[in-house]
């Protein structure tokens, strides 16, 4: 399969994702799109990993490196973003990020 | 003893540390044995050093301490020169300076037991700056000295600093040495650079080989006189020296008198090929030294307060000395230093016992008569007197002869100029003596009942300096009359310059008879006519008019420089000040930091807390980074 549909899917995640981010006001959703554009990241790196092995590269596996980097951070991340959102629950009873406006001042 | 050099200038430091540190514990008489001790036990080694150096055929000796700067090819290391020429200063610079300590054992003794400490913690660090002047092996260390002895002076000028006239004595001071210092620095690159050595005897060679008519040794030449003329006080830098008279009288006997101010003078004796070879500069030399001479007689001619005379007699004796480097006897210059230092430090050590007797009144209208009450003071200052005056006989008068009779060989013009400076001196001298001692008291009745002879430890020094200023003479008489001990022993010194020295025409005994004859006769007839007019002088308070006025206000030179350098130079500083300064660099900065708040001002606003316009902020950013980058692309 030619490179581009990968780089297509990719941009179509990663705009969702965006998207998402931008509009939505509940945390959690926000939260799962930023994982969706990390993961478009990871899908394109993935791809062109692929791409470069099959010219023949032979370090173009390094690319699957910085792929297992960004779900370790996803992961963490996802861990103290889901502590916060507890957090901001437990106070507001609410996870609409405009309740974020008070930290304001 | 030789290799134990060191200690000659290493005791005084040692008092300077033991005072300096302990100045708030040690009883007065404590501070005045270890100041005085340490300068007299540096003394004794001097004079050990001394009768080694003096045996003939001596070699000047080079005594390595440690390496003092290392830069590529220049090594300047921190050594002491031992030699005929050192050896003789460091006679001086000791022997006057113990007689001075002692005397200020007394003369300091209504000071605070830490003013007296400071007092001599400062004199012997300037002991110390002045040996390593004299001991320097090259100029390096030599300015190491230089630089020393200026802060003392400066310290001590200013050693009343609660006044403030004094406070500006002392800081006029070192800013006119300052300017000599510079061309005396610069004069040291220049050498560095064309000769790649400052150490006597490697320049002297090089300067040797290049021999006259080299375009270099002119530069340095005068260059160093720069520096000689800001430390000796000639023309046009000599006017710290008349106020650097606010220090305590002690301090211009050992530092403005006999020692710090002939710097100048040992500096050029040292270098004396470097100014054989450049006979333009010579010139220079003399004529300034005679310029200054007279100008410094004719305004001591005039002047009121008995310690002025005497800083202007100095200035006037040291234009003396260097006239007679200027006209190339070196040794006769380094005599005269030496002489000098005998009377001269005498005279202000007297005129210190008349001011302590007259409780701090320097004014001499306000004396008078001081004869009966002061037999001690009286006699040993009327000794100086006629030794200043070149009374036959006395040490002054084989000096200054000499020196006029080397100037009557070189120049016939500058010789009667230099005459008639003698017999200014002989006058401005003797006014000074029968003002002050003879006629009758003028002061007030409470200062004549206080009126007493100063206690032993400061007549004692009058009396050892009176000696020297009588004997002091014949270690240097004329040829007429014998034998010169003193040219034979610093032949060595000056024996690089003598293939240089153009064949010089001596004086015929009869002519040497004639000139000593002339000026013997004139001076005494000119200490006539000062005595007729001021034996009995009266203070008529009149305001003085015409040219006396203009010998008062010191040729208003004063004013001039004022109006001329510090007038404008203050202008300058104001503008700079305000223009530069307040409304350039200031108006900068504080825009900056203006700028810098309202900017954060507007910037705030972004933070609206939105969580929602942040991200979209970020978002619309990165398209924007990435749209530049293509672009850039």
């Amino acid at each position: 399969m030619p490179v581009q549909y990968y780089i297509f899917l990719s941009i179509a995640l990663f705009c969702i994702g965006v998207m998402g981010v931008l509009m939505r006001r509940n945390a959690i959703i926000i939260f799962m799109c930023v994982e969706l554009m990390l993961n478009a990241v990871n899908l394109l790196l993935v791809a062109f990993s692929k791409m470069w092995a099959d010219a023949g590269r032979v370090d173009a596996g390094g690319a699957q490196i910085f792929v297992f980097f960004i779900m370790v951070v996803a992961a963490a991340e996802v861990a103290a973003g889901l502590a916060i959102i507890v957090m901001v629950y437990r106070n507001s009873q609410s996870v609409d990020i405009n309740i974020m406006n008070r930290l304001k001042n | 003893m030789i290799h134990l050099v060191w200690l000659v200038p290493f005791l005084p430091l040692l008092g300077f540390l033991v005072n300096g540190l302990g100045r708030r514990y040690l009883s007065k008489s404590l501070a005045g044995i270890v100041g005085s001790g340490a300068v007299l036990a540096a003394f004794v080694i001097s004079l050990l050093i001394f009768l080694e150096v003096k045996t003939p055929g001596f070699q000047a000796q080079v005594v390595p301490l440690f390496d003092f700067i290392s830069a590529g090819s220049l090594h300047i290391p921190f050594a002491f020169q031992v030699d005929q020429l050192s050896a003789l200063f460091l006679l001086i610079i000791t022997g006057v300076g113990s007689l001075i300590h002692i005397y200020s054992t007394s003369y300091m003794h209504d000071e605070s037991s830490e003013g007296f400490a400071r007092y001599f913690a400062y004199l012997n660090l300037f002991v110390f700056s002045m040996l390593i002047l004299v001991l320097g092996a090259n100029y390096v260390m030599m300015f190491i000295g230089w630089e020393g002895v200026g802060l003392c002076s400066y310290l001590l000028i200013g050693f009343w600093f609660k006044n403030t006239n004094y406070n500006n004595a002392a800081k006029k001071a070192f800013v006119m040495n300052r300017i000599g210092d510079l061309g005396f620095l610069l004069g040291i690159f220049t050498m560095i650079v064309h000769f790649g050595s400052v150490s006597f005897p490697e320049v002297f060679e090089r300067a040797a080989a290049l021999g006259e008519g080299s375009k270099v040794i002119p530069v340095i030449a005068i260059l160093l006189f720069v520096g000689a003329a800001g430390k000796s006080a000639q023309l046009p830098l000599y006017t710290w020296l008349p106020d650097a008279m606010a220090g305590p009288t002690p301090v211009s006997a050992l530092i403005h008198a006999a020692t710090m101010v002939t710097a100048g003078i040992y500096m050029i004796a040292r270098s004396n090929i470097l100014y054989t070879l450049a006979p333009s500069i010579q010139t220079i030399v003399a004529v300034i030294g005679l310029a200054t001479a007279v100008l410094a007689a004719t305004i001591a001619l005039k002047q009121d307060d008995i310690k002025k005379v005497l800083a202007y007699s100095t200035v006037s004796q040291l234009g003396y000395m260097f006239l007679a480097l200027g006209v190339g006897a070196y040794t006769t210059a380094v005599f005269h230093v030496m002489t000098h230092a005998f009377f001269k430090a005498l005279l202000f050590l007297g005129s210190g016992s008349v001011i302590h007797a007259m409780g701090g009144e320097q004014n001499i209208n306000k004396m008078g008569g001081l004869k009966k009450y002061m037999p001690v003071t009286h006699v040993t200052f009327l000794i100086g007197c006629l030794a200043i005056a070149g009374i036959p006989g006395l040490s002054g008068f084989f000096s200054k002869d000499e020196i006029l009779a080397e100037t009557f060989i070189s120049n016939k013009l500058m010789y009667a100029i230099a005459l008639i400076t003698a017999l200014m001196t002989a006058f401005y001298m003797f006014r000074l003596y029968y003002i002050t001692f003879c006629g009758k008291f003028r002061g007030t009745h409470e200062q004549e009942h206080h009126l007493h002879e100063s206690p032993a430890a400061i007549t004692i020094p009058l009396i050892i300096l009176a000696v020297l200023s009588v004997v002091g003479g014949y270690i240097g008489l004329p040829e007429v009359l014998g034998h010169s001990v003193l040219k034979e022993y610093l032949a060595p010194v000056f024996a690089p310059s003598a293939p240089f020295v153009h064949a010089h025409e001596h004086l015929s005994h009869n002519t040497e008879w004639l000139l000593m004859g002339l000026s013997s006769l004139l001076v005494i007839i000119t200490i006539f006519f000062a005595r007729s007019w001021y034996r009995n002088y009266e203070d008529n308070g009149e305001p003085r008019t015409g040219i006396a006025k203009v010998l008062e206000n010191k040729w208003y030179v004063d004013e001039l420089y004022d109006a001329i350098i510090v007038k404008p130079l203050m202008m300058l500083s104001r503008f700079f000040e305000e223009a530069i300064e307040k409304s350039g660099i200031d108006r900068l900065v504080n825009g900056v930091g203006r700028g810098v708040h309202w900017g954060s001002q507007q910037v705030r606003l972004l933070q609206s807390g939105q969580v929602g316009f942040y991200i979209f902020a970020m978002v619309i950013g990165m398209v924007v980074l990435f749209v530049i980058g293509f672009l850039l692309k």
